[in-house]
């Protein structure tokens, strides 16, 4: 029996504390039939690729609004990059400017959603982009 | 190099991966699982069982915690529940677990329950294996919450904590059959509400009434947000380990696992096979009839079992 579920990681890295964006999100994914792995606060880039591995997820979600993000999104990148984990989709979602997303697009995180996006557009995006059978 | 190889050797990635494939094509994983299985029986597994909000995942995180003190090496095995109608699910436990995740002898996978009830999903024990093929030394599976009668954690695990807290119901809630009846170590976690004592003393008298040749369950109290307890209960675990293994309980539980694992191995490949036969149009078809009354449901089955067997004694 066949039965392949897309694995999204929804995360919030930096210090801030709104998490409502990213919990409105985990479930619209979930309700899409997606098994959303919701780590809550405050967590490191470490911390973040880590869990990822260990879940093996095929998305990595990172909710910020503290501003920080072009301090802790390449970070991220590179550490993702170490651990050959490059496979995985990273996309993001917060208050960006849209300066910093095309600087953001460039290291490799594939969208980014500012405030205000529909949910469906964001679960459109993973369905389209992860290769469900692998 | 071969992926059964890098999970010996500890490899995360590669763990990680086998885990997905085990969730989510089976057949296939069993081909890795084999080749597993002669460095498979290693592990100490510990189920965490107990009521929605009664503090699993915090006494996961507390102990792990406290055993990595020690320098073994950890798996968690966190388990929620998916949606009936979606099959989406919130994995939330790692909330509680964050510090671990960046501990590299420390290796949690959270798991939705894709349809399984009692507690586990049905990948749990395959899970178990690639963990303790890794080199786990020690493995925690916390259930989903669950109320009385989820007990599937007694399949997969050597060691049973109940997590019970104060407020939960009259006495006669303590002497029902089911969840009741599993617990190896009771934990009585949140502690410092009230409530506690009455609780211990219903525990108690619940147990008093069981076989005095068997070892009781030992009560222990415990605050998991505050680490209070927490020593004291992994010491009951290790004495409670020894116990077993001396008194030949261990064998006996391993031996009936591996039982009830070929039941439902054999099971899953039956029931395959038959739905794969008789086809998703024949049940239709006999849905209609029942629902004009042409047919009932006993006889229905029946004969579709009939129209199967012929088949199979064909040599099909």
């Amino acid at each position: 029996m066949k039965n392949s579920i897309i694995r999204v990681l929804v995360a919030k890295p930096g210090l801030d504390g709104h998490d409502r964006g990213a919990k409105v999100v985990a479930r619209a994914l979930r309700d899409a039939g997606m098994e959303v792995i919701y780590t809550g606060l405050r967590q490191t880039p470490e911390q973040i690729v880590e869990t990822a591995i260990q879940e093996d997820v095929n998305v990595i979600g990172l909710s910020i609004l503290s501003g920080a993000h072009m301090h802790l999104f390449p970070k991220l990148m590179k550490l993702l990059k170490e651990r050959e984990a490059i496979d995985i989709i990273v996309m993001a979602g917060g208050i960006i400017p849209g300066e910093d997303i095309v600087e953001l697009k460039k290291i490799g995180i594939k969208e980014i959603f500012t405030p205000g996006t529909d949910t469906n557009r964001i679960i459109e995006f993973i369905k389209e982009n992860v290769k469900v059978v692998r | 190099m071969k992926l059964s190889d890098r999970i010996r050797q500890g490899d995360t990635r590669a763990a990680a991966k086998l885990i997905t494939m085990v969730e989510n094509d089976f057949q296939q994983a069993q081909k890795y699982l084999k080749e597993l299985q002669e460095y498979c029986g290693q592990a100490t597994v510990i189920g965490i069982t107990g009521p929605p909000g009664s503090g699993k995942s915090t006494i996961t995180d507390r102990l792990a915690k406290h055993i990595r003190k020690i320098g073994k090496k950890i798996a968690i095995i966190a388990i929620d529940p998916s949606s009936p109608f979606t099959g989406g699910a919130i994995l939330g436990d790692r909330i509680r677990m964050q510090d671990l995740s960046t501990d590299k002898d420390v290796f949690i996978r959270s798991i939705g329950t894709r349809g399984q009830l009692g507690g586990l999903s049905r990948s749990t024990q395959a899970v178990v294996k690639i963990m303790d093929a890794m080199g786990k030394e020690i493995i925690f599976i916390e259930t989903v919450g669950v109320g009385q009668s989820e007990i599937e954690v007694i399949k997969v695990s050597d060691i049973i904590l109940l997590l019970l807290m104060p407020g939960m119901g009259d006495d006669i809630q303590i002497i029902k059959a089911g969840i009741m009846e599993i617990g190896d170590i009771f934990v009585v976690n949140k502690s410092d509400r009230e409530g506690t004592d009455r609780l211990i003393v219903e525990i108690e008298m619940m147990l008093s009434l069981n076989d005095v040749r068997k070892r009781n369950p030992a009560i222990i109290k415990t605050i998991g947000t505050e680490n209070i307890g927490i020593e004291e209960l992994w010491q009951e675990v290790e004495r409670l380990n020894v116990y077993l293994q001396d008194k030949g309980e261990m064998q006996l539980r391993r031996k009936n696992r591996i039982r009830k694992e070929i039941h439902d191995l054999f099971l899953e490949n039956w029931q395959e096979l038959f739905f794969q036969f008789i086809g998703e149009d024949n049940i239709e078809n006999e849905v209609q009839k029942i629902l004009k009354q042409d047919i009932d449901p006993y006889s229905a089955v029946q004969k579709l079992t009939e129209v199967f067997k012929k088949q199979i004694i064909k040599g099909g």
